[in-house]
């Protein structure tokens, strides 16, 4: 294999929306043709990915289709490649991407050409992210998504743009010039950046609670944690449809993969000491922003409190430790990436045709939506786990790695569950049945083919994983698996050290 | 007889100055010609200079004037940057009503005192070489006589400049006194042991060369100067002084006082952390945008001065790249100020930027990439910038510098956002004009994209300063 196809994954995006640079927005045709160019750009990044996990060696642990260049001379260099973990997660960005594209028809009036070279863009940016195997590349992609979503909430959201703007800019970057010192600092610790070679070679012990709490602290602003969760719903409430998606599907899942990969592969020891940490901040997540959400009569302020409770689920997956819990945290990222990219669509929906978010605007949907109810209704069961839904197979598995290590949280945990469920049904409640007493709504049509399209692109997956999750498994097993040995190994090693020092 | 041909640039400027100023008496209307003449005399220079053999460590006059690679390297960065400002700011001078011949002299003159400062390897001639360009520089400042902001704007540099000037003469004297000579390395020499009167005339000098970098606490004078002169005055400032004032910092600091490190490192650490957060804040309540670009190369100053103070090879040459990469984000900044023309009138305040985005699309691109750049956002060049920096900082366990560093970008975030904005976000305004100058279109494409693309080939830069070792 010498074609460099993460890096093709990777600069596609770009070339494309470079493409679109030199682009006039003037008439409809063009404006079609953008279109188009963002379209195929995406799509052809899709199939690659397809391509490229078809390829895919499920039997190995080890790093595949790794690329190496020298870049920073004798200090980093530029090096990407993918295993199990990361694999979905591309696949991820690459479906959810052409999709956000197809969905502007509806959603984007102004600036049509800026708003897909941002999305592109950002799509380069967040495919950089998954495959990168160094640490100053991986944090180079991780910032430089900051960018065009800055513009893409700036620009095109809602009424108070600036603000969320700013505070989703300055949040993310605050958390993560720490995670800058961290990194810098391991050169000197270790005298690398190199991911794998990270691995092997052991961090010292005294070093790593600190480096831990630094990358903690960048990886807690973007999944988001509480208390540092307070940007995500003023950015996903004034973001337009598309960027709401892909905040919600894709940037909140670099978070959660930089826990898996860094913050348990690099610094098994402070993960083991700050596990406790872990579990009760995403505890308060879970509980506590369930609750909120139930209070919330704004529909997309709803489900960003949602997404926060569902990233709790996911924090508390990865940090026991466990098989299950891992393998159920990857899944419910994938499971809610749909699920939460096609609540965020549903919303866009009604929100194109009566420009409101609040639920009290609605009511009695069904008699004049019937394709939108529906779907509404599988994603609504979908978001709270219903079996046979993708969903239902992360919390499940995570809900079994936390019984195993501790009872109680576990049973906090399932609290969550029930809220979940009682938060979404009423909002599917409040919006689809009861009364229709706003006479506007009469006059709305139900999804157009777009609309429709994009939905059931969404649907069919998280059915399909929902009963048959096991290409989900088979992919991540073993590199989870190893991860869990090499944690382990490294903990009963420092173990033996302390005896030996004691 | 010393070998003159290694300062055959500073001759060639010097007799131009003079060549350039009989033409000037003798031939009327001639500041086009002059204008044009003095930028090509800069770029022969620049080949004069690149003539030069460049690795070696050449002493001239009895020892007090040095020519390495990081003159030769400073002094190019230096003459490239002002024969920019001079590229880009004819039709600017012209509409103001300023484009006089002396202009382009003083400009040539302040050059030649910042080659001699660049070189210098003694304190007599650094402080000949220091008083040539801030005399032109004062002139320079009140280009804009009839303006009383221009004019204020030279009177104040010119007190407060003599004042440190002052100071740093006293330090010289000081050093003297206890060394016996004003030579760098004889001074190096004597400097076996630590005596409190050398410290004192360390921090005489540093806080003369302090302020003429602007770093907190001696940097009242930058804003009022910033806005008062000439927008073409205030590029020039904003960008070249610092390169030739710098190079100063690191051969004062590293040659004679090398080993006195525990004494000096403590104060250029206080200066960089007052300057990265003083000129982060400030910044914030700016209307004025020559004013913001003041307070903005204050808090800039900070990051490269951390990386002086870290006492490695590694940190003069991040220093180094850091000053390398500010020039070329102030030059792009500069040129985007010099487009916001409106039926011949410029303009300066940040509201006037309010929606440029929907009309001119490119121009508030260049904006935005330059901005973010200097905001240390990856991938663009400011982030290199900062990042190596910061490499050399913690490479030194310097920890509580660079976190206070960092999180002091993310204050100077804000300010760059806010202008990033009022251009993005805003309501659009009137149309600004387009047709610039040829160099203006230039100088803004070439430096928006070193700044975009940088992050491709980010090890050139870095090597060029690895060359510098000092120590």
């Amino acid at each position: 294999m010498n074609f460099p196809i993460l890096s093709s994954l990777i600069l596609l995006p770009s070339i494309g929306a470079l493409f679109l640079m030199f682009a006039k927005e003037k008439s409809n045709e063009t404006s079609n043709a953008i279109k188009y160019v963002a379209l195929f750009a995406s799509f052809v990044n899709f199939l690659i990915s397809i391509y490229l996990w078809y390829l895919f060696d499920e039997s190995t642990s080890s790093f595949q289709f790794i690329e190496e260049k020298e870049w920073l001379r004798g200090f980093v260099n530029y090096k990407v490649g993918i295993d199990g973990i990361s694999i979905l997660f591309i696949i991820l960005t690459t479906l959810i991407t052409p999709l956000c594209v197809i969905s502007v028809n509806n959603t984007v009036t102004v600036r049509l050409r800026d708003f897909l070279i941002a999305i592109l863009v950002m799509e380069s940016v967040m495919i950089g992210v998954f495959c990168s195997l160094d640490l100053v590349v991986f944090y180079l992609f991780f910032e430089a998504g900051l960018i065009p979503m800055f513009l893409i909430i700036g620009i095109w959201g809602g009424t108070r743009r600036v603000y969320s703007a700013f505070k989703f800019f300055l949040y993310t970057l605050l958390g993560s010039v720490l995670m800058l010192v961290a990194i810098i600092s391991i050169y000197w610790i270790t005298g690398t950046t190199d991911i794998i070679q990270l691995y092997e070679l052991r961090i010292d012990t005294k070093y790593q609670n600190l480096l831990w709490l630094a990358f903690f602290s960048s990886f807690a602003v973007k999944t988001p944690m509480w208390p540092v969760h307070t940007w995500l719903p003023d950015a996903h409430v004034e973001a337009p449809t598309a960027g709401s998606v892909l905040l919600a599907a894709i940037l909140l899942k670099m978070a959660g993969y930089g826990f898996i990969r860094f913050s348990l592969g690099l610094f098994p020891i402070a993960s083991e000491v700050f596990t406790p940490l872990v579990y009760v901040l995403s505890l308060i997540a879970i509980v506590y922003t369930s609750l909120v959400a139930l209070m919330q009569e704004d529909m997309k302020k709803l489900i960003a409190y949602s997404s926060v409770a569902h990233m709790g689920f996911v924090t508390l997956g990865i940090f026991t430790i466990t098989q299950q819990g891992i393998e159920g945290s990857i899944i419910q990222m994938i499971s809610h990436g749909l699920v939460s990219a096609a609540l965020f669509l549903c919303v866009g929906v009604v929100y194109d045709r009566m420009h409101s978010r609040l639920i009290k605007t609605y009511g009695g949907l069904v008699s004049v939506m019937p394709k939108y109810s529906i779907l509404f209704m599988f994603f609504t069961l979908a978001a709270l786990g219903l079996p046979g839904t993708s969903g239902f197979v992360g919390e499940f598995l995570i809900l079994m790695g936390v019984f195993k290590d501790n009872f109680l949280v576990a049973v906090i945990a399932s609290l969550g569950v029930i809220l979940s469920a009682a938060y979404m049904l009423w909002l599917y409640r409040r919006v689809v049945f009861g009364k229709l007493i706003n006479k506007d709504l009469l006059k709305i049509s139900d999804l157009n083919n777009s609309e429709n399209f994009i939905l059931w692109c969404l649907a069919i997956p998280v059915l399909f994983f929902g009963f048959y999750p096991e290409p989900l498994i088979n992919t991540i097993e073993i590199s989870i698996k190893d991860l869990i040995e090499m944690y382990n190994f490294n903990l009963n090693m420092n173990m033996i050290e302390v005896e030996n020092n004691g | 007889m010393d070998n003159l041909d290694f300062v055959s640039p500073e001759i060639f400027i010097s007799l131009s100055i003079m060549f350039l100023l009989i033409l000037g008496v003798f031939k009327k209307n001639s500041s086009n010609i002059i204008h044009n003449l003095s930028v090509g005399f800069l770029f022969i220079t620049v080949v004069l200079i690149l003539n030069n053999p460049f690795n070696e460590n050449t002493k001239l006059f009895g020892e007090s004037y040095i020519i390495d690679y990081l003159s030769s390297f400073m002094k190019i960065l230096t003459i490239l940057g002002g024969a920019f400002v001079l590229l880009i700011s004819s039709r600017y001078l012209k509409l103001l009503k300023i484009f006089q011949m002396e202009y382009p002299i003083l400009i040539l003159c302040s050059i030649l005192g910042m080659m001699v400062m660049i070189s210098s390897n003694d304190l007599m001639v650094f402080y000949v070489g220091l008083e040539l360009q801030s005399l032109a520089l004062y002139v320079l400042a009140s280009f804009n006589r009839d303006q009383l902001k221009s004019s204020e704007a030279g009177l104040k540099y010119f007190v407060l400049s003599a004042l440190s000037s002052g100071l740093l003469l006293y330090g010289c004297s000081l050093i003297y006194g206890f060394s016996g000579s004003t030579n760098f390395n004889i001074i190096a020499d004597t400097m076996s042991s630590s005596q409190y009167g050398t410290t004192f005339g360390i921090v005489f000098v540093l806080v003369g060369l302090a302020f003429k970098i602007s770093a907190v606490p001696f940097h009242m004078w930058a804003p009022d100067v910033y806005e008062g002169s000439p927008t073409s005055v205030t590029l020039f400032f904003a960008i070249v002084p610092k390169v030739a004032a710098l190079t100063v910092f690191i051969r004062f600091l590293y040659v004679p006082f090398i080993n006195m490190i525990d004494q000096w490192q403590t104060i250029l650490i206080f200066l960089s952390i007052a300057s990265m957060i003083f000129g982060a804040v400030a910044a914030i309540g700016q209307t004025n945008l020559k004013r913001l670009v003041a307070y903005s190369s204050i808090s800039h100053i900070g990051y490269a001065l951390a990386g002086l103070s870290v006492g490695t090879n590694e940190g003069i040459q991040s220093s180094i790249v850091y000053i390398s990469i500010y020039l070329i984000m102030n030059l792009g900044l500069f040129s985007c100020m010099f487009m916001m023309k409106r039926n011949d009138e410029y303009y300066e305040t940040i509201d006037d930027l309010s929606g440029l985005s929907k009309n001119h699309p490119l121009l508030s691109l260049s904006f935005l990439i330059i901005l973010f750049s200097l905001a240390g956002i990856p991938p663009l060049a400011g982030f290199f910038a900062k990042f190596y920096v910061f490499k050399s900082v913690i490479e030194q366990s310097m920890y509580f510098l660079a976190i206070v560093g960092l999180l002091s970008t993310v204050i100077a975030a804000f300010y760059y956002l806010r202008i990033i904005k009022i251009i993005y976000f805003d309501e659009e305004k009137e149309k600004y004009d387009t047709d610039h100058g040829v160099w203006l279109k230039i100088s803004l494409t070439f430096s928006t994209l070193l700044i975009l693309f940088y992050f491709i080939f980010p090890s050139k830069l870095v090597e060029m300063a690895s060359r510098i070792n000092i120590i």
